[in-house]
């Protein structure tokens, strides 16, 4: 009986967690700039592929390059957050030099200041570098974060001291115990830093809108709100095509990284 | 002292990069705020605090801060209430449970640009997905979401229990997990129910959580922009103009700079005041500009 309830309940969630993604497919497959067909027509009798096609070799809006914008920003602030707050993290918690303790509070406290204050002032910083539209303007400001500076240093402190000390004894520098047993030791804690920043840069829209203008610039987010608006209400089918791409690779990427993903939300709900 | 040179090494990449855009922009925020700017002619006026007394005498801001608190105040306590009440179930012994959970949380990796896109669909009068189904029910199927003002805002909260379900689902999952069995069985050999265990002992131990996820998202939800900007663009009639919203039309379409500074500075304080409540759970933000 109680398995009955819950298998139910399970499922009616499930119907509606997926059924907007059903809609969206379905209605991608539906003949471009035709009226909005009734539910009972919505599987089409003749699926229209070349949405697809006309979506993605679009003349007008180029969504692949939007794609390999995305995956270069996406890739440079992963690859500059692994190194940077991975390096901070092992000063403050293995090294533990004089003001660690308050760098560390200073990076906490930062945290409560993300993007809102610092939106303008950032974009206006942006200006005078003459850096708007290039990737300098989508990556540098995204090289570190105080939130994984703090993920990786909570890690860092759980880890035996004895390891440095021996390593010391055998003539390490703190460069080769941070680069050889400490960074080996910490692969759990970088690769869920790895996965949610990735996530988080490649959905990111609102600074992408503020520091880029041309469509050579635009990430995939930004990109795909520019679509819509050329297409605006008039070809539904087009823009649930153009959104079925978009989602394809991030839940697929999601289901690959999912491990580790989830692990990083669970961490950020510990002390 | 080699020591305290090495330490300040490791930490200097992210130590500057904190500097120049975190510290270094709140206080040039903190400038702007006080002057009336005109970017185009490079115009800069000193008004001291007139900023501020700007934004709240004229019916914008003001209206924006009401918007923002009533999304708040209703979407957070329903998403919190629905994420416990999922968790619970995706807690259950089933096998084959994980398979809900990834698809809970699927709408949580998916940029909100595209969710944004399914939804406006999804709200349309008469064809969308739930004018459809309430018409198949003989429902009234006309009312546009999306396009009118009383519907607006319920619409934006029902669409957030959708999208911020996942994470808040996961962090309710290892807060229950949390919960030692034995402590539930025992109440079981003593004769509670089901809603008595969940009540006396479920509920009080998974409390600490709920209290994270709840600021954590009341957080996110006075920040709210890329719903609104693809949606409903503060419309109909300013019913939907949130604080986010608001600022970022205040500088980036009428070029307001030093009063959407001013307006950040109060979004700021209102954020501040909520995540000040338990400073040590810090936010689920990447912190830097992709937060």
């Amino acid at each position: 009986m109680r398995k009955v309830v819950v298998w139910s309940l399970l499922l009616l969630l499930a119907i509606f967690l997926a059924a907007p993604f059903v809609w969206m497919v379905l209605v991608s497959l539906q003949p471009a700039k035709a009226p909005i067909p009734n539910y009972d027509q919505l599987i089409p009798a003749d699926p229209q592929w070349q949405n697809y096609r006309l979506v993605i070799f679009n003349p007008f809006v180029p969504m692949g390059r939007f794609f390999w914008n995305s995956i270069v920003v996406a890739t440079g602030v992963v690859l500059g957050q692994l190194l940077f707050c991975s390096m901070c993290a092992y000063g403050i918690a293995r090294i533990r030099f004089r003001g660690a303790n308050a760098l560390f509070f200073t990076f906490l406290a930062s945290m409560m200041f993300a993007g809102v204050v610092t939106q303008i002032p950032v974009y206006l910083m942006m200006r005078e570098l003459r850096w708007l539209d290039t990737f300098a303007a989508l990556i540098v400001p995204g090289l570190s974060s105080a939130f994984n500076v703090f993920l990786l240093r909570q890690f860092m402190v759980g880890i035996p001291y004895e390891l440095d000390e021996a390593s010391q004894i055998d003539g390490a520098s703190h460069f080769g115990i941070y680069w050889r047993v400490i960074l080996p030791l910490c692969k759990p804690a970088l690769a869920t830093v790895a996965a949610f920043t990735f996530f988080a840069v490649w959905t990111d829209f609102f600074w992408p809108l503020l520091a880029t203008n041309s469509m050579r610039m635009r990430t995939l987010e930004v990109g795909l709100s520019v679509f819509k608006n050329s297409y605006g209400a008039t070809n539904w089918p087009l823009q649930m095509a153009a959104a079925t791409v978009t989602l394809i690779p991030v839940i697929a990427a999601f289901l690959w990284a999912q491990k580790w993903f989830v692990r990083g939300i669970q961490m950020s709900g510990l002390k | 002292m080699k020591k305290q040179i090495t330490g300040w090494l490791f930490a200097l990449p992210a130590t500057i990069h904190l500097l120049l855009f975190a510290l270094l922009p709140i206080g040039y925020a903190a400038y702007l705020a006080v002057y009336k700017i005109n970017l185009l002619q490079a115009d800069w006026q000193y008004v001291g605090l007139g900023n501020f007394r700007e934004i709240f005498g004229e019916g914008g801001f003001p209206n924006a801060l009401l918007n923002s608190t009533i999304y708040t105040l209703a979407s957070v306590p329903l998403g919190v209430i629905v994420a416990l009440a999922v968790a619970v179930l995706v807690t259950q012994q089933i096998k084959g449970i994980e398979v809900f959970r990834t698809i809970f949380y699927l709408p949580a990796v998916c940029g909100q640009v595209a969710i944004a896109m399914i939804w406006i669909y999804i709200f349309l009068p008469k064809k969308g997905m739930i004018n459809a189904v309430l018409g198949a029910f003989g429902l009234p199927d006309g009312t546009d979401f999306l396009g009118q003002p009383g519907w607006a805002m319920a619409a934006l909260v029902f669409m957030s229990i959708w999208t911020g379900l996942g994470p808040r689902m996961i962090l309710f999952v290892s807060g229950l997990l949390n919960i030692p069995s034995s402590l539930l069985e025992a109440a079981e050999i003593d004769g509670a129910t089901p809603f008595q265990r969940f009540w006396r002992i479920t509920l009080p131990l998974v409390a600490p959580t709920t209290y994270f996820v709840a600021v954590t998202s009341m957080i996110g939800a006075m920040q709210i922009f890329t719903p609104v900007y693809m949606m409903t663009r503060g419309g109909p009639e300013g019913s939907t103009d949130v604080v986010g919203y608001h600022i970022y039309s205040a500088a980036w379409e009428r070029f307001r700079i030093g009063e959407a500074s001013a307006m950040s500075f109060i979004l700021f304080a209102a954020i501040l005041a909520l995540s000040a409540l338990p400073f040590r759970n810090m936010t689920r933000q990447t912190g830097g500009m992709y937060g």
